[in-house]
């Protein structure tokens, strides 16, 4: 059941064909990375453009950032998770995000003169409020408020999802919160409440057992 | 054309917690039954402990009937009722293969309710506009085969009174049994253990909750792994005892009982002298005609109801079994609304486990406490529970929050602190039939075939709410003792009574002809060979889950089928 180490082919299927940065990354990233079996992706989206993907990353690192209560959505890739889900299991709502972002960036643009990705936090934190408050102007069907909630739900998916998906990188999101990873058998003194769970550092799908899906 | 199959002895529609019951006293008796399932058989490799893929609908696989056929609800006439989703699955096993495998029996007083009240408190106190009526058997008939369930499909608790004989480990407030069950109970987490000595504390009999999931190795399945991802999905390893793999099985190894999948039944057909002769059924786009004896119906309650409304004929021009516009009334479903959660000032470490390793209280449930200075009937069972999702806990923490924005640092370090500190219960309380409250064709909406969904037109009354409010401080007392720093939730019940997995009635079980569908065994007042399963016989709930209570009396009804088969085929 133990798989930490995945075959060349098995990671290779996980990456969907794209080269991955493993072999750049220093040693400990690494030997994480393919103990994850996700390993790290090359920047290169596989459907959201160059900019929409700036532009998102730049979204879901104020949604979830990296502070002094550690990493976020960012680091936890929540971004490759969405594009890879738009190409996947979320393809119907890829038109929704290229107009979603490109309002985003036309309304930083217009609210503070530059995209969004290129504004201080402070203000990137001030136009998503506006955003999610439904106050930004130049977003189609449910206003802007829909969108951010949209985001919001495919940042907590990427962050906080089975590592499998893409996202959730080096447990980011799991350790977090404290969720102990996936398991198939849980001892007694795992669900003890004067202990704390080590985590299983594992997907669900680390356990040969189970089918793999879709992202 | 509908090809006209070979004529068999039995079929059972629909291979649930219910039919999948059936089928093995009727199997094992030499009978040739027939199962017609709209689902199909699922694989465990498929039930992999992803909250994503969960959430994303994408499990179960292979046809969902249930996501075509969806319910309108309203409350009352003068709404125009909304389509919601149906809250079942289509799979060989039904929902048992999802459900959280809670496996109660009713408490004495739930068979008897109306003549109990009336003897204890008087007639006043039967609420306004409510048929309940007394069950047509008792607890101690229904008795031996809830025992025959809990041995076969292997329940897992601790007795509480067997043959009069208490014992505080298990609910001393239970009917008497005749043994202990098969299975001791499922092992308590420290969560659990939080709340027995709370309950302690406060003077209320606490117990581990019974649970149709194996707590050891039992007939070829392994005990429970308490791995999480059990409700609304499916055991990997079997642990959970949906009938398939226990009963379903079981019944193809013992007789001539075959199960055809992917097929969706349409109407059962009927001769002139009021007898059904069939079923009809469409598989692959192709329609069969299965001629049979009996025809057994386990299609779900609002199916139940629906399927017989659709089967027009000469003899039933209002609807099989319907010449005394009985089915589709005396419909409820379980009073579970106002939900009461807690937010702990520690973890609580529930990542693990599952819905039915919890704990349980009755002191508050059915008669077991004196009404005279109450306003209502009835009450609720307390229980609390372990499992939690990654995605789920960060959505329950959102309520404690009290404002402020649900992202960026703040929300962060709150999401971090308390993930693992809050826990909800959801309250099963007695709910009563009223005369308003009752399931139709619906008269606009209709499903892909073409043919009318069902239709729910209820809302709880101030019986229901009384309970509410009642319980729901109940739980609150328990949580605080427990050390909870806040508690939500009042008990308030919403008017509308919507779609359920706890739904009864609408095919009610009664002697009386006028005001039930079906005789004390099952079988339809009017059609003799026709005979329903489920949740739809039930007249009264409970204050827990339904599905033993539906099987012991899907057993029944199949043992009676095959005892009595020459009266009731001729």
């Amino acid at each position: 059941m133990n798989n930490d180490c995945l075959t060349r082919r098995q990671m290779l299927q996980r990456l969907g064909g794209i080269i991955g940065l493993a072999a750049v990354l220093p040693l400990p990233a690494r030997s994480l990375a393919r103990a994850q079996g996700l390993s790290a992706v090359a920047n290169a989206p596989v459907s959201l453009t160059s900019a929409e993907a700036e532009t998102l990353r730049a979204i879901i690192a104020r949604i979830i950032p990296a502070d002094e209560n550690g990493p976020g959505a960012l680091e936890a890739r929540a971004d490759r998770y969405i594009d890879r889900a738009l190409a996947g299991a979320l393809k119907n709502q890829r038109s929704t995000y290229a107009a979603g972002l490109a309002a985003i960036d036309a309304y930083a643009q217009s609210a503070k003169g530059s995209v969004f990705a290129k504004l201080s936090t402070s203000d990137q934190d001030l136009i998503l409020t506006e955003i999610q408050s439904d106050r930004a102007t130049g977003f189609a069907g449910g206003g802007s408020g829909q969108f951010f909630n949209l985001v919001r739900t495919h940042t907590i998916q990427g962050t906080f999802s089975d590592p499998f998906y893409g996202g959730n990188e080096n447990f980011i999101g799991w350790d977090l919160i404290g969720y102990p990873g996936a398991r198939v058998v849980v001892s007694p003194n795992l669900q003890r409440m004067d202990i704390k769970p080590e985590s299983s550092r594992k997907s669900a799908y680390d356990y040969s057992m189970f089918i793999k899906g879709e992202f | 054309m509908a090809t006209t199959l070979k004529k068999t002895n039995v079929v059972i529609i629909g291979l649930g917690a219910a039919g999948g019951v059936a089928c093995l006293p009727l199997a094992q008796s030499g009978l040739e039954v027939i199962g017609l399932e709209a689902g199909s058989w699922l694989d465990t490799k498929d039930m992999a402990p992803d909250e994503l893929k969960l959430n994303r609908g994408l499990w179960p696989p292979g046809p969902q009937k249930t996501k075509l056929e969806g319910i309108t609800v309203r409350a009352n006439d003068s709404q125009t009722a909304t389509r919601v989703n149906h809250p079942m699955m289509n799979a060989v096993g039904g929902t048992s293969v999802h459900y959280w495998a809670q496996s109660w029996r009713l408490n004495p007083w739930d068979f008897k309710v109306r003549s109990e009240t009336i003897r204890r408190y008087g007639p006043s106190r039967i609420p306004k506009g409510s048929t309940i009526e007394d069950w047509p058997l008792t607890y101690e008939e229904l008795e031996p085969y809830y025992d025959k369930v809990e041995y076969e499909i292997g329940v897992s608790g601790k007795a509480g009174n067997i043959a009069g004989k208490k014992d505080e480990r298990g609910n001393i407030f239970e009917g008497a049994r005749k043994r202990e069950y098969p299975l001791s109970p499922l092992r308590t987490s420290g969560y659990m253990e939080k709340m027995i000595a709370a309950a302690k504390s406060l003077g209320w009999h606490s117990f581990v909750a019974p649970a149709a999931i194996t707590s050891r190795p039992y007939n070829g399945r392994p005990g429970c792994a308490y791995h999480g991802y059990c409700s609304g999905a499916g055991c990997h390893i079997s642990a959970k005892s949906s009938t398939a793999v226990t009963t379903i099985p079981k019944a193809m190894k013992a007789g001539k009982f075959t199960v055809v999948t992917e097929a969706r039944v349409t109407t059962i057909e009927v001769e002139n002298n009021g007898r059904v002769s069939g079923v009809n059924y469409l598989k692959a786009g192709q329609e069969y005609f299965q001629p049979a004896d009996a025809v057994l119906v386990a299609s779900y309650a609002y199916e139940n109801a629906r399927l017989l409304l659709l089967s027009k004929s000469k003899a039933y021009p209002n609807g099989l079994s319907n010449n005394h516009h009985q089915v589709g009334k005396h419909y409820f479903s379980h009073n579970q609304g106002g939900a009461v959660s807690a937010l702990f000032p520690f973890n609580l470490n529930n990542w693990y486990g599952t819905p039915a390793q919890g704990i349980a209280i009755d002191n508050w449930a059915d008669d077991n406490f004196d009404h005279s200075g109450l306003d209502f009937i009835g009450g609720g069972n307390l229980y609390t529970y372990t499992e939690r999702r990654p995605m789920a806990a960060i959505n329950g923490v959102q309520a404690w929050m009290q404002g402020g924005p649900n992202w960026g640092s703040k929300w962060k370090a709150f999401v971090k602190e308390n993930a693992d500190r809050w826990n909800v219960a959801y309250l099963q309380k007695t709910t009563l039939p009223y005369e308003d409250n009752y399931l139709d064709l619906d008269p606009v909406v209709k499903d892909p075939l073409g043919f009318p969904v069902i239709r729910i037109t209820a809302e709880y009354k101030d019986n229901e709410r009384k309970i509410g409010t009642f319980i729901a401080e109940k739980m609150r007392q328990w949580y605080m003792a427990a050390g909870a720093s806040r508690v939500n939730g009042d008990g308030n019940v919403a008017g509308s009574m919507f779609a359920s997995t706890h739904a009864y009635g609408g095919t009610r079980m009664g002697d009386n002809p006028e005001t039930n569908v079906v005789d004390r065994w099952g079988f339809s007042h009017e059609a003799p060979n026709l005979g329903i399963l489920g949740g739809s016989v039930m007249g009264t709930s409970g204050a827990r889950n339904p599905t033993q209570t539906l099987q012991a009396l899907a057993w029944r009804t199949a043992e009676h089928l095959a005892q009595n088969w020459k009266n009731i085929v001729k």
